[in-house]
């Protein structure tokens, strides 16, 4: 972080840092509500394909830094891929929580009618997608810059990706990419430290993900300490940066995996739990805003009221819509006609 | 089906390979040159993008002349970044673009495979039908001039077999630019793969049928429909690409004998045009696949699949000429050992006719 970017953190009014506790509220809400269905009738034991949501569930408890921070900046004809665990960047994008839920019970309501599930997102009226994939979410980022550019907008592309993803092949041929070409990128790397049980010093050549952007000529900037702010500030200038035209930037921001990488994940692998689990960042920040006099507790109390009653709203919604019809399973492999 | 003295007649008559079309003749490799450059003309969203296809033309042809007309904005060399530029155009894709992208060749696929079959491909279907990815991807296949097992490859039936892409091969020129022009009007991604020996290439050895008429208006050959290029009434050929050429030589060597060989075209493999594979096996109940790709578990058994399905007594001779499963070799006394030659085509008719 430099001076700058600290100031410009300073400078955020006391209704913007609301609206960044409110984000980071809401989001950890609604996945909380996630996790209390997601177990609620896994069986005996646990038994991944049962209840309520089956399958895989990837939960980013501890990650809304990122997604507060950088989705504050924007709009919504902006884009943004994420990877497995995308319920807080969908959120934060402003995906609705109805068509959110029901994709993730499986319901015909969901974004995908049920076909999709909770890694495959995607919601076009916000330029939402994401990919199960690790580092494959970021290709189709370069495209939608490439769209809007052609298109004569000023919008960009957002992809974020844990710090597993910065290994990949996928990653550095689209730093290249839209370096060369000067896309409106931004590749933002979650590093939560773990990539599912290999610790990122096992993984990880160099000890910042934002060093490897020098290799592509671009700004690269690692953010220590889960800090909203800090991302906000980051954000701030590498926006403003691709909306000027002057090209993509990488932005780490250490953050801080609370959960298994999957529900159902017992995690005997992870040695710092006992001793350094990290702090939680919700309640830092929001003893930091009341702290400064931002936000009162009356009004603290009241976003998490109002994030309970949209995420209940957007589980009942879920829990009574219809399950797709299985006659129609076959239906949307194609845009026309059939494949037989 | 016993042939009829006018069947045997139609048999000596090969069908005209595409409608009259005036006196213009053009190699297959123009033929795609013109159908991607009038949609260009037509619609500022279609751009293309690859490894060399800007001041190169395409390694083998399939951009030649596009970056004049064009212009680097929308005739775009690519790094060799697969999964990047591909990735790419699934994103322009979905924002409302409609991007042909060029891999050379489709043995390098392996590189980017993911965004072909789970990002491409599935991308419609995840979204329950909100999200198109109207973009065509093109690329070469196919041996037969020793460059080796990384080079020479169909693997159409690869790219088949992962749902949520269309999957098209032209034989000749006509053909080649009716299905790009229906490929980049299509709504869905398509794959579209070109055999460098029916290019017309000066540079490669030349098939007689890879020159042909080719209208100068713009015309869509559809997607899913097979042609019977040869009318027979003893033995079928269900083929594609190159192969077609080969079956039509060994038909018009053995309607001397009085042979009389059908040819069906595929055209795609997606969608497979199942009713008239079936029309062709009922006709004369003795068919052949060849296919340049490798036999097991690929298009032959689909085909004999299809016809058993519908009827398992229909056929009285079913047989395979297929590339072997084996790398290819490099050697040419090797690699003509294993291609689907019409020496290998005509031994499988006799047999056929004589079964």
């Amino acid at each position: 972080m430099t001076t700058e970017t600290t100031e410009a953190a300073m400078a955020l009014s006391a209704e913007q840092r609301q609206g960044l506790l409110r984000q980071m509220i809401l989001i950890r809400t609604f996945e909380e509500a996630i996790l209390r269905e997601y177990h609620a009738d896994k069986g005996p034991g646990f038994d991944i394909g049962k209840g309520l949501i089956p399958g895989e569930m990837h939960l980013a408890a501890g990650q809304e830094p990122v997604a507060a921070g950088i989705c504050a900046h924007l709009e919504q004809g902006d884009g943004l891929t994420a990877a497995h665990r995308p319920h807080h960047l969908a959120i934060a994008k402003g995906m609705n929580l109805r068509s959110l839920t029901g994709e993730i019970f499986g319901r015909e309501s969901g974004l995908g009618r049920g076909r999709g599930g909770h890694m495959h997102l995607f919601d076009p009226s916000i330029h939402f997608s994401c990919s199960g994939i690790v580092a494959e979410g970021f290709p189709p980022a370069l495209g939608q810059a490439f769209a809007f550019r052609n298109a004569g907008t000023n919008n960009i592309a957002v992809t974020v990706a844990g710090e597993g993803a910065a290994n990949a092949g996928a990653f550095h041929e689209s730093l290249n990419l839209a370096a060369l070409w000067k896309l409106p990128v931004i590749f933002v790397i979650e590093d939560n430290d773990w990539g599912i049980s290999v610790p990122r010093s096992s993984s990880t050549s160099v000890p910042s993900n934002a060093v490897r952007a020098a290799g592509y000529g671009i700004p690269g900037v690692r953010i220590e300490g889960n800090d909203v702010e800090a991302v906000y500030a980051a954000a701030a200038e590498a926006v403003a940066r691709a909306r000027a035209g002057e090209g993509p930037s990488l932005i780490e921001v250490h953050t801080l995996r609370l959960l298994g990488h999957f529900e159902g994940d017992a995690q005997g692998y992870r040695t710092d739990l006992a001793t350094v689990p990290g702090e939680d960042p919700i309640p830092v920040y929001r003893q930091k805003l009341l702290d400064a006099g931002a936000v009162t507790e009356a009004e603290v109390a009241a976003m998490e009221d109002e994030a309970r009653a949209q995420v209940e709203d957007a589980v009942e919604h879920a829990k009574n819509s219809p399950t797709p019809n299985p006659a129609e399973a076959l239906k949307y492999v194609f845009v026309e006609g059939a494949s037989s | 089906m016993s042939a009829t003295t006018e069947n045997t007649t139609a048999a000596r008559t090969s069908l005209p390979l595409e409608p009259p079309a005036g006196t213009r003749r053009l190699n297959t490799a123009k033929a795609l040159q013109e159908a991607i450059g009038s949609q260009m003309e037509q619609d500022p969203s279609v751009f293309v993008m690859g490894e060399d296809v800007g001041a190169y033309g395409g390694i083998f042809s399939s951009t030649t002349g596009l970056l004049e007309k064009f212009g680097p904005e929308r005739i775009i060399d690519t790094p060799i970044s697969e999964s990047a530029f591909i990735g790419l155009g699934i994103g322009a894709a979905v924002e409302g673009m409609r991007p042909i992208v060029e891999l050379m060749f489709v043995d390098f696929f392996g590189v980017c495979m993911d965004q072909i079959y789970n990002h491409m491909a599935k991308i419609h279907y995840e979204s329950g039908g909100n999200v198109r990815v109207p973009m065509v991807l093109m690329t070469a296949v196919g041996g037969g001039y020793s460059d080796g097992a990384q080079h020479s490859q169909a693997l159409w039936g690869t790219f088949a077999h992962l749902p949520g892409m269309k999957v098209v091969i032209p034989s000749n020129p006509y053909d080649a630019k009716g299905l790009m022009t229906a490929a980049i009007r299509s709504d869905d991604p398509v794959v579209y793969m070109f055999h460098k020996g029916v290019m017309g290439l000066a540079w490669m050895a030349k098939n007689k049928r890879s020159i042909g008429a080719v209208p100068e208006e713009d015309y869509e050959v559809p997607l899913g429909k097979a042609k019977v290029v040869r009318e027979g009434t003893d033995v079928s050929i269900v083929t594609l690409s190159l192969s077609v050429h080969h079956s039509l030589d060994v038909a018009e060597k053995l309607a001397d004998e009085g042979i009389s060989v059908e040819v069906l075209d595929l055209r795609s493999l997606v969608p497979l045009d199942r009713e008239t594979i079936i029309a062709t096996a009922s006709k004369t109940g003795k068919v052949i696949v060849v296919d340049e790709d490798y036999q097991s578990f690929g298009l032959s058994g689909e085909i004999a699949a299809t016809i058993a399905e519908h009827s398992p007594t229909l056929l009285t001779h079913f047989s395979r000429v297929c590339m072997p499963d084996t790398p290819i070799p490099y050697a040419q006394e090797l690699e003509y050992a294993v291609l689907p030659t019409a020496t290998r085509i005509e031994a499988a008719v006799r047999k056929a006719v004589a079964a």
